[in-house]
This record gives C-alpha cells, sequence and structure tokens, in this order.
C-alpha cells in the first residue's frame, strides 16, 4: 500500500477510474460535480475587491457567481495540497521554472515561459469563463453527465489545443 | 436560506468547505500520479504523442457515467448539467482551446502544477487566469445579451436530445469508450 503512495506515476486507467469514482462521491455527498475554473472569477474579482472596494462586486458577473469562499473554492485549494503530497511522496517535487518539452524547443530561459505562460493563463482564463467550464467542469463532469453543452466544449477545447499546440511547436518552433 | 444572509455570508459553513478540501486532495493526488500536473505530458497530448491526458478522461468519463446514471435512476442523485448555446461553447471552448495549449495546463491541473513546483504555472500562468477570468467579468455585460445567447440549447442531456430512455445512450457512449481506449493500446499510443 505504502509502496503504491511513493510511486511516481499510476496507470492513467486507475488515475481515471479514480476520477470516476471520486465523482460519484462528490454527487452523493456535496451534491455537485467536480469543477475548477469558477474558482479563478471568484478569486479575481475577490483581489480587485482589495484594490477597488466593494463596488467590484456590483459587476453583473460577480453578482451571478456570487463572490464568496466555497465549496469548489476549497476543492481547488485541495488540488494543490494533494499533488504536493503525491509529489513529495514519490520524490517528484521539483522547483522547475521551464517544463523540458518546452526547453528543447524554445530555450531554457525562464522569461520567455514565464510571458507565454501568462498569455496563456489569460487565454485560458477568460474563455473559461466564455465557455462556462474547464477541462474538469465540462471535460470531465459535464461529459459524464452527458451534458450536451460539455460534450461541445470538450471537442473544441481539444480543437482549438491541437491545433495551437501544432502551430506553437512545428511552425513558430521550427 | 434568506437572500440577504447569503449575500453577506463571505465564507459557506464548514463541513461544505471540508468535503470540498477533501475532495480536492484526492483529486489532486490522483492528478498528480496521473502526471497531468505536468507541462509536458499535457501538451503532448496536444501534440498527439503522447495520450495519457485522453485515456484519464475517458476512463472517468466511463467510470463516472455509468456510476452517475445508476445513482440517478435508483433517485439518490440529480444531474446538473450546464445550460449552452453555440455562442457559449463553441466560441469560448476554442478560446480556451488556444489558452490550453499556450500554457500547458489548465485551471484544474494548474493548481496541481502549483502543488508540484512548477513555477511558470504559479507565477505565470496564475497571474493569467486570474486576470483572464477578471477580463471576462469587466465584458460579461457586453457579452450576455449577444453572443452569448446564440443558439440556446438550454441545459440539455444527449438523453434529453435524442428523447430517448438515458441507458440508450449510456451503453453506446461507454462502449464506443471502451473500443477507443483499446485501439489506443492496439496503436501503441
Amino acid at each position: 500500500m505504502l509502496e503504491l503512495l511513493t510511486q511516481t506515476r499510476w496507470s492513467p486507467y486507475a488515475v481515471g477510474i479514480g476520477i470516476g469514482i471520486l465523482s460519484w462521491l462528490t454527487f452523493l455527498i456535496s451534491k455537485r460535480p467536480i469543477a475548477c475554473s469558477t474558482t479563478f472569477a471568484k478569486l479575481s474579482g475577490m483581489i480587485e475587491m482589495v484594490f477597488r472596494g466593494d463596488k467590484v462586486e456590483q459587476k453583473p458577473y460577480y453578482q451571478k457567481l456570487r463572490l464568496v469562499v466555497g465549496w469548489q473554492m476549497m476543492l481547488v485549494l485541495g488540488v494543490v495540497i494533494g499533488s504536493l503530497l503525491s509529489a513529495l511522496l514519490a520524490g517528484d517535487f521539483r522547483w522547475q521554472w521551464v517544463p523540458s518539452l518546452w526547453a528543447t524547443t524554445f530555450g531554457s530561459a525562464p522569461l520567455l515561459r514565464v510571458v507565454v505562460a501568462f498569455l496563456g493563463g489569460v487565454i485560458i482564463g477568460f474563455g473559461a469563463r466564455w465557455a462556462g467550464g474547464c477541462t474538469s467542469g465540462h471535460g470531465i463532469s459535464g461529459t459524464l453527465q452527458l451534458a450536451v453543452s460539455s460534450w461541445i466544449s470538450a471537442l473544441c477545447f481539444f480543437i482549438g489545443g491541437i491545433l495551437t499546440a501544432h502551430l506553437i511547436f512545428r511552425l513558430v518552433g521550427q | 436560506m434568506d437572500e440577504r444572509d447569503t449575500r453577506t455570508k463571505r465564507v459557506k459553513d464548514l463541513p461544505t468547505l471540508l468535503w470540498g478540501l477533501a475532495f480536492g486532495i484526492v483529486f489532486g493526488f490522483l492528478l498528480q500520479k496521473g502526471g497531468v500536473t505536468n507541462y509536458d505530458v499535457i501538451v503532448g497530448q496536444l501534440l498527439l504523442t503522447d495520450f495519457t491526458v485522453l485515456k484519464i478522461i475517458l476512463s472517468a468519463v466511463l467510470t463516472g457515467m455509468i456510476g452517475i446514471y445508476a445513482m440517478k435512476s435508483r433517485g439518490w442523485v440529480q444531474l446538473n448539467p450546464k445550460s449552452g448555446s453555440a455562442g457559449t461553447n463553441i466560441i469560448g471552448g476554442l478560446i480556451f482551446g488556444v489558452g490550453f495549449a499556450v500554457l500547458g495546463y489548465c485551471p484544474g491541473t494548474i493548481a496541481g502544477a502549483i502543488g508540484n513546483g512548477y513555477l511558470d504555472a504559479t507565477v505565470g500562468g496564475l497571474a493569467g487566469i486570474l486576470i483572464g477570468a477578471g477580463f471576462f467579468a469587466a465584458l460579461y455585460p457586453r457579452l450576455s445579451a449577444g453572443i452569448l445567447k446564440k443558439g440556446e440549447f438550454g441545459d440539455l442531456t444527449l438523453p434529453q436530445l435524442f428523447k430517448v430512455n438515458d441507458w440508450v445512450v449510456v451503453v453506446p457512449v461507454a462502449v464506443l469508450i471502451v473500443l477507443l481506449l483499446y485501439w489506443l493500446e492496439r496503436a501503441g499510443l
């Protein structure tokens, strides 16, 4: 059992089945699907409130979301902790600025990678709110409920992602 | 609950928060063990050289779908599908996809990447996601009455769309997922 926890990688099928069973439990116990991206919108609004005061909360989008610390925000915090635990147990934790796949094509300068990650973050943060969900909310929880909105979104995530990744690595990275 | 109560309360009740945290820890643990807190694995999927992401998603959907629909038919759980529209899901999905490839993490896996020590995620990506989400909130009043309403279809599920019994969709989707996974393994992907 302990050996299992210290393994660096598990079979993707074991992980997938685990996430599937986890989703049964979140539906049963918390009556909610696993989802992450709304948290970032709420956090964004809460941070803006620190600088610009309570009027931020009056924005129609934040009226819709409601800027409270709730179940999903704790879930996302839990993901940070769970991943840290798993990485520490397996000796897979490392401070790393530049991923190796990026470095082989674009070099190991941290600044370029961080700037691109920032731009990617802006786009995905904007897109997740536009689409009303992310890879977990639409891609896993929505598709497993057979929601039409989620199947369309998940397909578009991968169409956009596959085209862009090829553009970046096969054209720009040449 | 009184509407004013929920509006003035900044933090939900403790059991709700603790369950969220517990589920999150398990989810993050699984994501890290699956390797998807790693940029290389996610971008490898989008470059179609590493199929870990797809294998995890499909086996999660297969397991989750059968369990959730079994529990639904017993009245234990209620579905919670998101409502959607062509303008929301196609355009939003494609924008998301572009960001997915540029960032190399998604909103869930970036939380895992932060826990894993990946600083491009923590310093660059996280700041970006917060700003992108804030940007959407600022534009929302202009988008909500227009493009987001284009081709609206509501919170429909596939069985409702085809007007059939749930299992008429669940069983073929399950079979298709198994076949696709089998084919991926056969192809050595």
